[in-house]
């Protein structure tokens, strides 16, 4: 297709296909590059109700990091992120095992694993904040049961208020993380169950040994997944908390809104997206480097 | 099970009915009641009950009054059913001062989500079929961008988003919306459409050609009607994502036009007026019920879905 050079006019050939591209060349261009590059830029001004094209150097970001409520919001993502990535990481991967073992009912249990996936953060948080209800939920049906003194109640603690959330998260989202390790799973050849089996070597040590190192691709798509995910956290804190009790469970996607939205104060808004961008820059580019990097382009 | 008892005597092979005429042999095969079978199902079903038990919770409340959620507690089954939460959720719940339920929020967004999926799949299959088949110079460069653009976090575009619809003056209607959605849904989806649009035999695409086909003529009598089944894949990552989308709702949109997520939001997380929890799970069981239709329908096809479209995070 690329050798007839000589014909007049480049930019006319394949034309339909260029045409039909136009929607994919400005989303690229426009909004995915253009937008990036705007934020970041307008997160150097002190862009207030509208956005006002004042430079004021790194302003933004020192007020940003000596906000107590973006380090709350910070120090939320850590522990929210941490043990939403171990804890996804643990409970997917045993569920899949578990449903790869030649069970019966496989159908049943997955999509029982799988439903709440598909539905919203918002349905998500709007359920477990019933669930975790002082006065009617989880800790008030022990306490009835005759265990007086029972305590279990983190949504409002602020302590323990992102351990709420996380409960929530888990619920909704370790369907997923269970199916890309089942489909890692299955594309485990047999014959390696097979010889070892034949080399007697136990189920557990199997997996620890041989299945988990052979499932490295599936961890590293699964982890880049649950990493990207855990940034953009922002409908089940709402719909969860609002954010509260007090600023206790405040993330950052929430806080970026806040201040755009509600706050009028855009430069910090700006600012404190850029530093989500960082974030997912900073795991995004070492995989895409160990992906696709040492291969070269496809 | 069968399958291990084969692989427990390799020596049987040929003659394994003789084998098993002359006794076992070697291991014996595990009997279903096994302690391994026990803990394993065991485990499965109370993980299974723990992943029911919120979907469960949601529908006994919904069905109670007032008088026994306060009484009883959340897990216990109502007494006396009653349907009033869930009329009261579908058309008189408030949220600020209007007080039409939950019903103008369900239909904004079949409004928002009809033309959306049908805009963005009509998009990203002619732009991935264009990727697969019509390639030009330059095209992998902005298919790159576009899908390293997929793990932006939305907050760092929403603002830019903003500027450019006031400019196009759709801002705060829902036709920006249905805009955004396709925007957005355009990298998994072209993915979706590029990869499978590739594997088809280009034998096909070249017969085409040579009997004089061209670029639209190939897509819509050719690719369209052989990938029937990617495109239910990309319905259903398409309904169940929008359905559920909040943020681009809440940012875009204005109090009229909120899509049932924000709605449902508002009732609930609403500061005045008496705690209904009842009509809460009601109208949270009524936003949750288009995703959850589509999920237990589609069934394996959704399973296909996710895992491709599980890019989008």
């Amino acid at each position: 297709m690329r050798s007839q050079s000589e014909r007049p006019y480049p930019l006319f050939r394949n034309l339909n296909a260029k045409i039909a591209s136009i929607p994919m060349v400005l989303t690229a261009l426009v909004v995915f590059v253009g937008g990036t590059a705007w934020t970041v830029l307008y997160s150097f001004t002190n862009s207030k109700l509208l956005p006002r094209w004042k430079f004021v150097g790194l302003d933004q970001y020192e007020r940003l990091w000596s906000t107590p409520r973006w380090l709350v919001s910070i120090e939320n993502l850590f522990i929210y992120g941490a043990l939403s990535l171990i804890f996804s990481f643990v409970i997917g991967f045993l569920l899949a095992a578990m449903l790869d073992r030649k069970i019966r009912f496989e159908d049943t249990f997955r999509t029982i694993f799988l439903y709440p996936f598909a539905l919203s953060f918002i349905v998500t948080g709007l359920v477990w904040q019933w669930l975790l209800n002082p006065d009617f939920g989880v800790q008030h049906v022990v306490r009835s049961l005759g265990w007086e003194s029972f305590t279990f109640n983190p949504l409002y603690d602020r302590e323990l208020v992102i351990y709420g959330i996380l409960i929530a998260a888990l619920w909704q989202g370790t369907g997923l993380i269970m199916c890309l390790m089942l489909a890692g799973l299955r594309s485990i050849d047999e014959d390696i169950w097979k010889a070892a089996r034949v080399d007697g070597i136990p189920v557990w040590k199997t997996y620890l040994f041989i299945v988990i190192p052979m499932l490295r691709p599936v961890f590293v798509t699964t982890l880049v997944i649950i990493a990207s995910a855990i940034v953009k956290v922002y409908d089940l804190v709402v719909a969860q908390t609002g954010g509260g009790p007090g600023h206790a469970s405040e993330v950052p996607a929430k806080y970026v809104y806040d201040y755009m939205f509600l706050g009028q104060n855009l430069g910090q808004g700006f600012a404190a997206s850029t530093m989500m961008l960082l974030s997912v820059v900073i795991v995004i580019v070492p995989w895409a480097y160990l992906e696709f990097g040492r291969r070269g382009r496809r | 099970m069968s399958e291990r008892a084969t692989l427990a005597m390799p020596v049987a092979g040929a003659d394994a009915a003789a084998s098993d005429l002359a006794g076992p042999r070697g291991r014996k095969p595990r009997r279903t009641l096994s302690r391994r079978n026990i803990i394993l199902y065991g485990t499965l079903f109370v993980v299974a009950v723990y992943y029911l038990l919120p979907l469960y919770v949601m529908v006994v409340t919904s069905l109670k009054g007032m008088p026994e959620i306060r009484l009883g507690h959340i897990f216990a089954p109502p007494v006396e059913i009653t349907f009033q939460p869930w009329v009261k959720a579908w058309a008189e719940a408030c949220t600020g001062l209007n007080c039409d339920g939950l019903s103008r929020g369900f239909w904004n967004s079949v409004r928002i989500t009809v033309p959306s999926v049908v805009l963005s799949i009509a998009i990203a299959s002619v732009n991935g079929y264009a990727l697969a088949n019509w390639r030009f110079k330059g095209a992998e460069v902005f298919f790159t961008i576009l899908i390293v653009g997929a793990f932006i976090p939305y907050q760092v575009m929403l603002y830019p988003i903003v500027i450019i619809l006031r400019e196009m003056g759709i801002y705060g209607t829902l036709t920006g919306l249905v805009l955004v959605h396709s925007i957005f849904g355009m990298p998994i989806l072209t993915l979706l459409f590029r990869n499978y649009f590739a594997s088809l035999p280009e034998e096909l695409f070249k017969a085409a050609r040579v009997d004089g086909a061209g670029f639209w003529g190939i897509y819509l009598r050719i690719m369209l009607p052989m990938s029937l089944p990617i495109f239910v894949v990309a319905v259903i990552i398409q309904i169940t994502g929008i359905w559920n989308d909040f943020l681009f709702g809440v940012v875009y949109t204005k109090p009229d036009l909120y899509p049932m997520t924000v709605q449902l939001n508002n009732i609930v997380n609403s500061v005045q007026g008496v705690k209904e929890y009842n009509v809460n799970m009601a109208a949270t069981l009524l936003t949750g019920l288009v995703p959850l239709l589509v999920y237990f329908v589609s069934g394996k096809l959704f399973v296909r879905g996710i895992a491709a479209g599980a890019v989008k995070g």
